[in-house]
């Protein structure tokens, strides 16, 4: 089944906060060679003026694949993994991520078009805090085979 | 660092990467992205790849790293963008060894920001395209 070009222009509204963790700051600042002390060592962080560790800056992909998680696993989007490679990522901070934040996401589908006989999805998770506050855009394209 | 002393096209960091398969199931476990291609062998044949690939994500989270380090602080990076042209292959035994060269695309005197270009290859093929972070000046 082709991708949906009617998804286009859905919201998917926030799930629950998400709770970022030292721990899992730390796991994944590991994963990526991340070795700043600021990752990991909280008086390091707050002596650079954060209020806690801080996030790697490909971090909130983490948040962000959950999210696009709602579309692109729906089995009516038809987004078919097995054919789908990851075309295009970017961030766009307006302040750091910390361990202690809660972060709620909200999904967009921006776009769906064709592009070399590969259908090329973009998606926008806008990651705010509980408050609302924004913190971080996450664009990201998939291709998809026919 | 003396931002005013910048100017563009000068390389700032350039650093070997380095990544074997278990340092992608670590990703895998820290990112939540359990796509089969970047652990299983025979996952990675069957839709027609040589062999297991990096995470996408995993190059670029990791190719960042050497402008975190020569700006000092990870909050300072405002924006990061690339597109994923080439796959990094990660053989069974072994390591794959990506190289990264940053140098200073452009600057924004009244942000305070500079583009740092990433030029990520692997075997003299790049693997990013278009790599680009923006960090705010110290």
């Amino acid at each position: 089944m082709p991708v949906d070009p009617s998804f286009v222009g859905r919201v998917y509204p926030p799930d629950e906060p998400y709770a970022v963790m030292r721990e899992q700051i730390a796991a994944f600042a590991e994963a990526v060679g991340a070795t700043h002390p600021a990752h990991t060592d909280p008086q390091a962080a707050r002596a650079l003026g954060h209020a806690d560790v801080v996030a790697p800056p490909t971090w909130a992909v983490v948040v962000a694949q959950r999210s696009e998680a709602a579309y692109v696993d729906d089995p009516a989007a038809g987004i078919d993994f097995s054919r789908v490679v990851h075309a295009e990522e970017r961030f766009a901070y307006t302040r750091p991520i910390v361990a202690g934040d809660r972060l709620v996401t909200t999904l967009h589908v921006d776009s769906v078009v064709e592009r070399a006989g590969l259908a090329m999805v973009t998606t926008r998770v806008e990651v705010a805090d509980d408050a609302g506050a924004p913190v971080a855009t996450v664009t990201s394209t998939l291709a998809v085979r026919p | 660092m003396t931002p005013a002393g910048l100017v563009v096209g000068q390389e700032v960091a350039r650093a070997t990467l380095h990544v074997d398969r278990a340092r992608l199931v670590r990703y895998a476990h820290a990112s939540g992205d359990q796509n089969p291609i970047h652990q299983d062998e025979s996952a990675a044949l069957a839709v027609g790849l040589p062999g297991v690939i990096a995470h996408g994500m995993w190059t670029m989270g990791a190719a960042v790293q050497v402008v975190v380090d020569w700006v000092g602080d990870p909050g300072l990076v405002v924006g990061y963008g690339t597109r994923f042209t080439r796959p990094v292959p990660v053989p069974a035994d072994g390591e794959a060894t990506p190289l990264v060269v940053a140098t200073v695309g452009a600057l924004d005197a009244d942000e305070g920001t500079a583009r740092i270009d990433l030029d990520v290859t692997l075997d003299g093929s790049r693997v990013l395209g278009k790599a680009q972070v923006v960090v705010h000046l110290p």
